[in-house]
């Protein structure tokens, strides 16, 4: 009855593991193979970060299969990282049948209450009468209004119960109802301050990419010629002006992009969550703006910045009312202002001798296709992809944003290889991450998928590393990897193409054959581990005053190299 | 929509909130609580006018602010069907409390005086002591508390917590229950 339900969803893609708890439902898998394609991942982490990099690249929900107790409890990082970054997910779990729960059985965990924080919505089906109405629920819940993951977790009864399937048509939750129309009084004040406006900047944050409204966003700034940043989800926002465009924003924003939100008189900020991130010093950000705030999520609202003008809705129906406004405006003042900072302050790197990972994506900006999926890991590498990598099209980056979690790269990139098998995939992880979902190479061996895949290693847990460098007078507590396996070889071992790099003068052509294969294929980059993500304004600094500078610690090299690479 | 000013912006505010009356919702809004760091007071439960639905009275400290973003994230719980602030003007509000209180002898008149001045009653008597019963705001049953407190040696108290309602003639009423 379950994979019935699936199919009305038109879910054709799960992810998962299978155990004791859930049986039943994957001996009935066997019969829908015609109509769903099943993918087996080696850990549930891999396969929950699987779904998401397939719900965040192609727009659709992420579906995964799992077993109870320790199944479920494995999904928990995977379903955390993607509740903070709003993914549609349904995760379904099995549990103990229902005359056990609360028995302490063999591999129960009360998975509905360790998941609640963590989850939009989750159920626990008591009958198989419920089953039906549940799933749709569980959808309807998950892609509508603020996305977010669901979890239906599935007594083992239940799921071998016989009862009749009568599939709902019609789904109507009245505690459910987001508003999705913007209020026309507030959107008429909205355009109104626009047109007043000396200053104004748009900020483009993931909401843009979560309701596909990324045209619509590249129209409106084209039309009014506003300055435009963007969060770390934000990106892929790519106006035909390319002068608008001023990068990102916040801790490791661009120092241009940070200086149009301090110098703004009027932020526009487009499926925005002012996260920390992003504010830097919340007292200090944009003191002299007036804030118009569009969100689908009402309590996003008036959170973390004070707002003047609250818009809830649905960006797209927002995005097309904004666009029926008719009005003149001229901002070249404006950015020819923030283009002299941008010429003063532009993003760099010094050359070396060592091969710089800034360069490394550089680089594959420049030779991977437009459509190209990025997906970083977390750390400095996902910085430096954000800094240096141009996106030209929505849902090209994904990244773990709200929760940072390492290891998230590898599988989500399997995901989104999966959900676009026609398009590029690439992976770009530090030495670190990489490490904590690794066996996931295996899965891609497995479906044989020619994901891409760079590591950059810089012997070190290199984002921690940095900060004990920066406030931590360079006492490197626990985050040196002077141990890191030969990357190139567990890759060849496990049958993926493979090579290491450790030359600065080998870099283009290792990349030209990165890009050019039609195999699964990586590279293990060896980088300078003294680089590090700059600029940047420490936790809780003011955006307008960002370390635009640091020392490299030379000492670093002989300690996790040896002398042999001096 | 403050109720009783505590220090700098904080208040204690009461919102009533209607859910479905499903498994777990309980917990759901307990959490929510805790987890974004909004101080409960009290909680009570129980059922409301329609079936399957419940109302809790939910007394929170916080400045407006926090009881906003509270009311807005109570709205994210898919069961919450309707959270209403209280007015703290125009409500009415009770909460009930069972005192058990020792007896050891001459205090029995006092006692007495005490619970018919603020209309309690006595539903249990033995050798040892008595348990009163008291009902009214929470403000008449701290007083009664604290009065029999300074005479009485008091061995056990059960508060139910608040319930609260908008009076016909306030204006929360358009948006409220
Ligand atoms: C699962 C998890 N554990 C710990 C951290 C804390 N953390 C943030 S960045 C970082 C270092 C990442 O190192 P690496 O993956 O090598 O990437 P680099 O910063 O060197 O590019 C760590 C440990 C985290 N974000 N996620």
């Amino acid at each position: 009855m379950l994979f019935e339900a699936l199919l009305h969803e038109k879910v054709d893609t799960i992810f998962g593991i299978p155990g004791g708890a859930i049986i039943s439902v994957y001996d009935e898998l066997c019969d829908y193979q015609d109509k769903i394609r099943f993918f087996l991942f080696r850990h549930e982490q891999g396969a929950t970060h699987a779904a998401d990099g397939y719900a965040r690249s192609t727009g659709k929900p992420g579906v995964v299969l799992v077993t109870s107790g320790p199944g479920a409890t494995n999904t928990v990082t995977a379903i955390a990282t993607a509740y903070m970054d709003s993914v549609p997910l349904v995760v379904i779990t099995g549990q103990v049948p229902t005359s056990m729960i609360g028995t302490d059985a063999f591999q129960e965990a009360d998975v509905t209450g360790i998941t609640m924080p963590i989850t939009k919505h989750n159920h626990l089906v008591t009958s198989i009468e419920e089953l039906p109405r549940v799933i749709k629920e569980a959808f309807h819940l998950a892609t509508t209004g603020r996305p977010g993951p669901v979890l239906i977790d599935l007594p083992k009864d239940v799921q071998i119960a016989e009862g009749e399937f009568n599939y709902p048509n019609d789904i109507d939750i009245p505690s459910y109802r987001p508003t999705t129309r913007g209020h026309p009084k507030q959107i008429k004040k909205a355009m109104e301050l626009l047109k007043n406006s000396k200053k104004p900047l748009v900020i483009v944050g993931g909401g843009a990419n979560l309701s596909g409204t990324m045209d619509l966003v590249n129209a409106f700034i084209d039309k009014f010629g506003i300055p435009v940043v963007h969060t770390l989800m934000g990106h892929g926002v790519n106006p035909r002006d390319e002068r608008l465009y001023f990068g990102g924003i916040g801790m490791h924003g661009t120092v241009y992009g940070n200086y149009a939100v301090t110098h703004s008189d009027l932020l526009i900020a487009l499926g925005v969550r002012f996260s920390d991130r992003i504010l830097g010093n919340p007292k200090k950000f944009a003191p002299g703006a007036r804030i118009v705030h569009v969100d689908i999520d009402p309590a996003e609202i008036g959170k973390n910045v004070r707002v003047d003008v609250p818009i809830v809705g649905d960006l797209k129906s927002v995005l097309k009312e904004f666009l029926n406004f008719d009005f003149e405006t001229d901002f070249s003042e404006w950015v020819k202002e923030l283009q002299g900072v941008k010429e003063r302050f532009p993003l760099g790197y010094r050359k070396g001798k060592y091969i710089k990972p800034q360069y490394v994506v550089e680089k594959a900006s420049e030779l991977f296709p437009d459509d190209t999926v990025v997906v970083a890991d977390v750390g400095q590498n996902q910085m430096w992809v954000a800094q240096f990598y141009r996106f030209k099209h929505p849902r090209s980056f994904l990244c773990s944003g709200g929760l940072g979690t390492m290891g998230f790269a590898l599988p989500a990139g399997i995901g989104a290889k999966i959900g676009n098998p026609n398009r590029e995939v690439l992976v770009i992880a530090g030495d670190g991450g990489f490490q904590m979902n690794i066996q996931e190479l295996m899965t891609i061996n497995r479906y044989k998928l020619p994901v891409k895949v760079i590591i950059l290693d810089n012997n070190a847990l290199g984002m921690v590393r940095q900060w004990q460098q920066l406030f931590f007078k360079c006492r490197y507590s626990a985050t040196l990897l002077d141990d890191n396996p030969d990357f190139a070889g567990i890759a060849r071992v496990v049958g993926i193409n493979a090579r290491r790099v450790e030359k600065p003068e080998e870099v283009d052509a290792a990349l030209e054959e990165l890009a050019n294969s039609k195999s699964p294929t990586l590279l293990h980059v060896l980088v300078d581990p003294r680089e590090n993500v700059l600029p940047m304004v420490p936790s809780g600094g003011n955006l307008a005053e960002p370390l635009t500078d640091a020392p490299l610690d030379s000492g670093i090299v002989e300690k996790i190299r040896g002398g042999s690479d001096e | 929509m403050s109720d009783r000013q505590i220090f700098g912006g904080e208040h204690e505010h009461t919102v009533s909130v209607l859910v479905y009356n499903k498994p777990g919702v309980l917990r759901k809004i307990a959490g929510l609580f805790s987890r974004r760091g909004f101080n409960i007071s009290s909680i009570t439960v129980g059922d409301g006018k329609d079936p399957g639905l419940s109302r809790l009275t939910i007394v929170v400290t916080g400045d407006d602010k926090v009881i906003e973003q509270i009311q807005k994230q109570l709205y994210k719980v898919v069961e919450v069907v309707k959270v209403s602030p209280i007015d703290p003007k125009h409500r009415v509000e009770r909460e009930m409390a069972l005192v058990k209180v020792r007896l050891d002898g001459g205090e029995k008149i006092e006692l007495l005086q005490l619970v018919e001045i603020f209309r309690g009653k006595i539903i249990d008597v033995s050798n040892e002591g008595v348990i009163v019963e008291i009902t009214g705001a929470t403000s008449k049953v701290e007083a009664f508390i604290k009065l029999l407190a300074s005479s009485h040696k008091i061995i056990e108290i059960a508060r139910t917590g608040k319930v609260a309602m908008n009076r016909w003639e306030s204006s929360y009423n358009g948006e409220g229950s």
